[in-house]
């Protein structure tokens, strides 16, 4: 079963993401800050991230490059959820390494698809 | 895994988590707000007023609260301009920005009461938002991702039926249909960032998904490929030339590229001019379809009438904690006790006492901390109640041209929750009237040599078993004479009565009391200082006021730290045993026959120390004997308690014990019973009555109405 973790600091985004891709049938952990992802990421290897951008403590960019250096996952999938859309936001994501932009209100069934493709 | 039903359930629980999200976040950027009027313009201020509406939106965008995430993004927008100090805080803009928090709190309140939002205040702020980001409905833009036009065809609340339903419903519909009619020929250049692989991206995943919509040729673009010695294997030096034959749009095809269009370059062509419009093979449901679909899968699944959350409490997990850890203490308790019953046999009796007590010994340790670890659980910060005073003070303060500044202390100072809901009104009272009435205007002030801004100050603590909330102002403080000529009018005090300023002072909190000469829309009219004390009194608290002219006054309200534990003096009467709050109790006497008055053959009175003191025997208050009034009363024990200022007399057969009792109520086991607090089950099993003695000092005043003023001069 494949292991995504969710990081976003609103508990009711985790609980409803975390409860879409149970559904799909994936094991889910989640964080509620950049910081805490971080930690779960170093504990263990999932194999997708998802993370939101605006979060305290450590946001979704800074997640995003620490997660990078790490080699679990130098070419782990880690996509960006958030309700941003501008360019120069989704340039910053790229830079920081993400491998996909969804925006919020996600598509669930668009989100599980992309995951699925993206872990083959 | 999830079947339908606990996908439900588990929704409407998330929407719940979503809803007291959103006032927290609500609760913080008004704290926010305040701080920045009051100077604190930081970054990490604006930071987090901003966080607060972007999260706000994020979730109200999800949960298919359209009209809320369009309303913060407005906010959002206008917030940004100031985070990137476009825009300058001033007092305008942070009343604007107060308004909208409002607003908010209103939409949410209504999405969790499930009614409907009336829009015409909303309409209203956010065209003053919109005038703030210089007029233009444009400075907006862009719009909120959910209204974009290539974000995606299905709206949110696809998540949420997804999740109600428990299963990917939709995925089939999708995917499979196209190849069937023959389509329009695509052609989609590709060109991948050199970061793609290394991003943890694969192109086979895109050309999959492009495969599945219809056919699909691929042509590979070498052009990028280094020399051989430059080769990095994680860099992605391909692009390619795809061609795709399907009935999907434009937009359809683009969504496959939708969570990678950071990463490539992308650029898509009908290869054929696109058909008429009547005639496209439109994948997407036209917009009415779609929103009639948007509207059947709206999370409002169930309605549900009132508020779900006042029955609820957020508990911190270390408290849960200390309470399964008090649970497993009980069941060793347990198991030891069993051990020592069983292996009884053979053994000395004096032995087994001794262990028996000991195991006893324990479980009652065990007992009281478990007690104490579930009323913890129901302790709140004050907090909770005093974050509402700032947003208050500021609007009043603004409304009565006044400066004023509240400080607040102590509060995390915790409280029962009951008690801490009940506390709110009281002093939001007293707050307003400390700014109506307390603090002078700004000329009055310079006047007497104070500075212009006056100060509330909102403080608590404990103090012994009680939680102190103290309510000062440094305004004009009350004014004796004007008090005393009103309670004359009032015909509550005689003209030659000698009244010390403390009692005087009292005379406000009499019912039908009011000094304001002019009645302000502010303090209003009709809840007097009367209503504040008996609701103080209604939770087991106490409230003095203490004043000095000139320099301010101070409220001083003694609660009690919750209202299911109370510390009682057991009595007995006729018999039966009775719990009077020992909060109440100010002292016992033993009675002097020579003391006692009858007046009008009926009213009881005692001389204590030269007051006069109403009686009452306790046997005709809990309908036991006859005509008590009667009786020969010497050297019998009578207990004086106190109630709203007024001393009252209770004449009982015995004092017993002292004891915290657990106060059970009557009237969700009963029926409710006038003078009766609730009741109790003491030790021996026997079930006891807890003496209201609020209520009853009441009653006994109002039966003896006519002859009050001689007895309800306050006897201290």
């Amino acid at each position: 079963m494949s292991h995504v973790l969710i990081v976003d600091d609103s508990r009711s985004i985790r609980e409803l993401l975390g409860g879409v891709l149970r559904n799909a049938g994936f094991a889910v952990t989640s964080a509620s800050d950049g910081q805490q992802g971080l930690a779960s990421a170093r504990g263990q290897c999932f194999d997708l991230v998802i993370t939101d951008i605006n979060m305290p403590v450590m946001n979704g960019f800074d997640l995003l490059a620490a997660l990078r250096t790490l080699p679990d996952y130098a070419f782990k999938p880690i996509l960006i959820l958030s309700t941003e859309f501008s360019q120069e936001m989704k340039q910053q994501g790229r830079a920081a390494g993400a491998t996909g932009w969804m925006v919020k209100p996600f598509d669930p069934v668009k989100l599980v698809d992309v995951i699925h493709r993206l872990l083959g | 895994m999830h079947n339908s039903t606990s996908g439900h359930s588990q929704l409407e629980e998330i929407r719940h988590i979503f809803i007291s999200e959103c006032n927290d976040g609500l609760d913080l950027i008004e704290q926010g707000l305040l701080e920045l009027e009051r100077g604190n313009n930081t970054l990490a201020i604006v930071n987090d007023i901003f966080r607060g509406a972007h999260s706000i939106k994020g979730g109200a965008a999800t949960f298919g609260y359209t009209n809320v995430a369009e309303f913060t993004h407005v906010l959002e927008t206008l917030l940004d301009r100031v985070r990137t100090e476009e825009l300058g805080v001033t007092p305008p803009l942070v009343q604007v920005f107060l308004e909208a928090v409002d607003v908010l709190r209103a939409m949410v309140q209504a999405m969790e009461s499930g009614e409907d939002y009336d829009d015409a205040q909303a309409q209203t702020v956010q065209a003053a938002l919109i005038g703030w980001l210089g007029g233009e409905q444009d400075a907006v833009a862009p719009a909120v991702a959910m209204t974009s036009a290539t974000s995606t065809t299905h709206a949110d609340p696809t998540a949420v039926s997804a999740m109600a339903s428990g299963q990917r419903e939709a995925k089939g519909e999708d995917s499979l249909a196209p190849q069937t009619a023959p389509g329009i020929l695509w052609d989609i250049h590709f060109k991948p960032a050199p970061d793609f692989l290394r991003n943890g991206n694969q192109p086979q995943h895109i050309f999959r998904a492009l495969a599945e919509l219809g056919t699909l040729t691929l042509q590979p673009l070498l052009d990028g490929l280094p020399d051989f010695s430059a080769f990095e294997p994680e860099t992605m030096y391909l692009a390619w030339s795809l061609t795709l034959d399907t009935q999907a749009d434009a937009a359809r095809i683009r969504e496959v590229f939708d969570w990678v269009e950071l990463d490539a370059e992308i650029d898509i062509t009908p290869r054929q001019p696109l058909p008429e419009k009547a005639a496209a093979p439109s994948h997407a449901p036209p917009p009415a379809q779609e929103a009639a679909v948007a509207e059947q899968h709206a999370p409002r699944l169930e309605r549900r009438g009132g508020k779900k959350d006042a029955g609820s409490i957020r508990v911190d997990i270390e408290k849960i904690d200390v309470l399964l850890n008090l649970v497993g203490e009980l069941v060793i308790n347990q198991a030891m006790l069993n051990q020592v019953t069983r292996n009884r046999s053979g053994r000395h009796g004096k032995e087994l006492a001794g262990e028996l007590e000991q195991g006893l010994l324990l479980l009652e340790r065990t007992t009281r901390e478990l007690q104490e670890a579930v009323m913890e659980i129901r302790m709140l910060p004050l907090s909770v109640t005093f974050s509402r005073f700032p947003r208050l003070v500021h609007d009043l303060s603004a409304r009565l041209n006044k400066q004023v500044e509240l400080k607040i202390t102590g509060e995390q100072t915790e409280l029962d929750k009951t008690v801490l809901e009940r506390i709110g009104d009281p002093l939001l009272h007293l707050i307003r009237n400390a700014l109506d009435h307390g603090i002078e205007s700004m000329e009055q002030r310079q006047a007497g040599g104070k500075p212009a801004t006056g100060e509330i100050h909102l403080g608590a603590s404990h103090e012994g078993g009680s939680v102190v909330i103290r309510v000062s102002d440094d305004g004009a403080g009350l004014n004796t004479e004007r008090i005393f000529q009103k309670a004359l009018e009032k015909g509550l005090v005689e003209a030659d009565a000698k009244l010390s300023d403390s009692q005087i002072h009292d005379l406000i909190f009499r019912p039908g009391f009011s000094t304001a000469d002019v009645v302000t829309d502010v303090s209003g009219r009709g809840v007097g200082m009367d209503v504040v004390r008996s609701n103080i009194e209604e939770i087991g608290g106490r409230v003095q006021v203490h004043s000095e002219r000139g320099k301010g006054s101070t409220f001083r309200i003694t609660l009690p730290l919750t209202l299911a534990i109370l510390d009682g003096q057991l009595i007995r009467v006729a018999g039966e045993v009775y719990v009077l709050p020992l909060l109440s109790i100010v002292e016992t006497v033993q009675v002097n026959a020579a003391l006692i008055n009858v007046i009008s053959g009926r009213e009881v009175v005692y001389r204590l120390r030269g007051k006069a003191v109403p009686v009452v025997d306790m046997r005709e208050v809990c309908r036991i004997a006859g005509n008590a009034v009667l009786e020969d009363y010497s050297g019998k024990q009578m207990i004086i308690v106190e109630s709203e200022r007024r001393h009252v007399g209770l004449i009982v057969d015995e004092l017993l014990d002292q004891h915290q009792v657990v106060i059970k109520s009557l009237e969700t086991n009963f029926v409710k019973v006038p003078g009766m607090l609730g009741a109790t089950i003491l030790g021996d099993g026997t079930v006891s009555l807890i003496l209201d003695v609020t209520t009853l000092a009441q009653t006994l005043h109002r039966a003896r109405r006519g002859d009050d003023h001689a007895v309800a001069t306050i006897t201290h």
